[in-house]
């Protein structure tokens, strides 16, 4: 019959509405500034910059490769290369930004720029209470702002945290075995070379004959 | 005492005009002759003028308070105490924000597109009666001004919509009127059902008909298989009217914004709000006048309870009914609408002129009942079945993209 929905949908919204006042379980939502939900470790509001060591400004990762810049769906990233180059973590003369600044009110939190950048040092930060009271300045915010420490990061998302602190370790240790390679490489090469010097030296045309 | 209370605010109001002409009096000024009236005029209005603008104040909060409570949650619980004075928040905010107007819009009819709209949803409080004596203007024909002036803010709605440049608003617009047009005619042609058995179109008269108790219930058109039925279809067409949920396609959020109003801002915004408030007031107190016994008492031992004071429960218990409707249903499409205005509700209310007839003609007893019954029920069965009646489409399959 025509209207039994509607008495039925009635019947249940009265039901919520009296139910609520009766039994607090049926409230789903908190009073928020005084109670909070803890976080599920997923969660994701805005990017930052990851640096190891104590000074934010050395130990920064980011090597300004600009992928991330290029990658940002509403392009709210802005990097300027630095003009001289420093040894990063593994021990290779790299580029640092000399400026990198994220538009916090563009920034839809959709974590692109983490999944693209290849150096493990851009990643998504929990904290969600960002708002400020200049529309202008405090919502541009730059690289002093965004550098957080590693320990931060293992803070916030331990699982995540875990598999980056792996994978740097294995490029770590791919580039320690590819430098002792390159050592032992060139000693080999240098014996070698000073072997068939000495080799060569009196049966000169004989290599030539060979071939 | 109780009959004092009854006319507190009439005697108030003959008190304050004596002593104003007293007062002229002493002064040794003689009052020409347009002043008296004038003074009367204001004095009536002056409560009107204050009364449902508080009431909308109230009534903001306490619909997003019951709007959350029906989704377990809070609602404004912040300013004041339980939050309700969540509206003075919410009014100066209004006021001190920014008033935009498009620079494509057509600045005069963008101005007053508001303006008209809080005029008329003032103009009709004029007629209500809220109480024993106590109406405005008691107009002879105060149905028929009651909606000539409603149908004008159809008019300001499709002016805010077309001045504002914007194809949202123009969209709203015309959304607005096609659904306001449709759903006036039900609006009207149930409240005649009322106007054939009392032979009037005062308002007054209206409400003094239905002041007598027989037997258990009172003599409310309500309690009349028409007036129930007609009663039904004017509280859905005042929906319709209100653009209130479920009707509320002429600014449906998800689709066009804001509908008419989204190129408002600030005060005038406020105005918008304010007056659909106050239609919905105005709407729901011709409803009670119309069908539930206007300011009377349900049972006569419950009399020495002031007339306004029943009038203005009998609002708030519309109001909460306005709410709990909006917290349930879902917006309707543009063709449901359509349907439920032509296929619907137009014959049933058709129909229901029809049963009134027969109710006034068979005369008191069962015979009236019965009669008038079975046209009203047996329509509603038939005209309900053919569109309404969910198809059954099978069990829904899902294909995924693999
Ligand atoms: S999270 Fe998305 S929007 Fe924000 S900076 Fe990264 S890529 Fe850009
Ligand atoms: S954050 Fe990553 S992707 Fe972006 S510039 Fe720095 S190293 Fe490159």
């Amino acid at each position: 019959m025509l209207g039994k929905g509607i008495i039925k949908g009635m019947a249940e919204t009265a039901r919520n509405f009296l139910g609520s006042y009766v039994s607090a379980e049926r409230l789903t939502t908190v009073q928020y500034p005084e109670q909070r939900i803890p976080q599920i470790e997923k969660a994701r509001q805005f990017p930052f910059l990851v640096f190891d060591g104590d000074d934010p400004m050395k130990g920064l990762r980011c090597v300004a490769c600009q992928i991330c810049e290029k990658e940002c769906p509403p392009k709210c990233i802005y990097i300027v290369k630095s003009k001289d180059k420093r040894v990063d973590y593994k021990g290779q003369m790299q580029l640092y930004p000399a400026t990198f600044d994220i538009d916090l009110s563009v920034c839809m939190s959709c974590q692109i720029c983490v999944e693209v950048c290849p150096f493990e040092s851009i990643k998504m930060d929990t904290a969600y209470e960002l708002s400020t009271t200049d529309r202008f300045g405090g919502l541009m915010v730059n690289k002093h702002q965004l550098a957080k420490s590693n320990e931060h990061y293992r803070h916030i998302h331990p699982t995540d945290a875990a598999a980056s602190d792996a994978a740097l370790a294995v490029e770590v240790a791919k580039a320690q075995a590819k430098a002792k390679a390159d050592i032992e490489a060139k000693a080999k090469a240098a014996a070698e070379a000073k072997a068939k010097a000495a080799v060569i030296t009196p049966v000169a045309p004989k290599p030539v004959a060979a071939t | 005492m109780t009959e004092s209370l009854d006319q507190i605010f009439v005697t108030l109001k003959h008190w304050l005009l004596s002593g104003f002409e007293n007062l002229l009096k002493w002064l040794e000024v003689a009052p020409p002759d347009w002043l008296m009236p004038l003074v009367s005029m204001v004095l009536s209005l002056a409560p009107i003028l204050m009364v449902f603008p508080a009431l909308f104040a109230i009534t903001t909060v306490l619909e997003r308070k019951g709007l959350g409570r029906i989704q377990n949650r809070y609602g404004p619980n912040r300013v004041g105490p339980f939050g309700f004075l969540q509206f003075a928040a919410d009014g100066i905010k209004a006021i001190i924000k920014e008033d935009l107007v498009p620079r494509a819009a057509d600045k005069i009819f963008h101005f007053i597109a508001p303006v008209i709209l809080v005029i008329t949803a003032f103009t009709v409080y004029a007629v209500l009666p809220f109480g024993r004596n106590m109406v405005a203007v008691d107009l002879d024909a105060g149905l028929l001004f009651f909606f000539a002036v409603g149908a004008a803010s159809e008019l300001a709605v499709f002016m805010a919509g077309w001045s504002s440049r914007n194809k949202y608003a123009l969209l709203g617009a015309m959304r607005a009127v096609a659904q306001m047009v449709s759903y006036e005619i039900p609006l009207i042609l149930s409240s005649v059902a009322v106007v054939m058995i009392t032979g009037t179109l005062s308002l007054t008269k209206i409400v003094e008909a239905q002041s007598t108790h027989a037997g258990l219930l009172p003599d409310w058109f309500v309690f009349t298989p028409w007036g129930f039925m007609g009663f039904a279809l004017f509280m859905i067409a005042a929906n319709a009217e209100l653009n209130r949920s479920p009707f509320d396609l002429p600014e449906g959020e998800s689709e066009i914004i804001a509908g008419y109003f989204i190129e408002y801002s600030g005060f005038k915004f406020a105005l918008f709000f304010l007056s659909e408030y106050l239609s919905m007031f105005a709407l729901s107190g011709l409803g009670i006048t119309l069908f539930l016994g206007g300011w009377n008492a349900p049972f006569a031992v419950l009399d020495f309870i002031p007339s306004w004071a029943w009038f203005f429960a009998k609002l708030l218990a519309l109001i909460f009914l306005f709410i709990w409707t909006r917290g349930t249903l879902p917006r309707l499409r543009q063709d449901q609408l359509m349907n439920l205005a032509w296929k619907f509700m137009i014959p049933m209310v058709l129909v229901n002129l029809v049963a009134a007839a027969l109710w006034h003609f068979t005369g008191p007893g069962w015979m009236r009942w019965l009669s008038s019954g079975a046209l009203v029920v047996g329509a509603y069965m038939l005209l309900g079945k053919p569109q309404f009646e969910s198809k059954d489409i099978g069990k829904r399959t899902y294909r995924f993209a693999d």
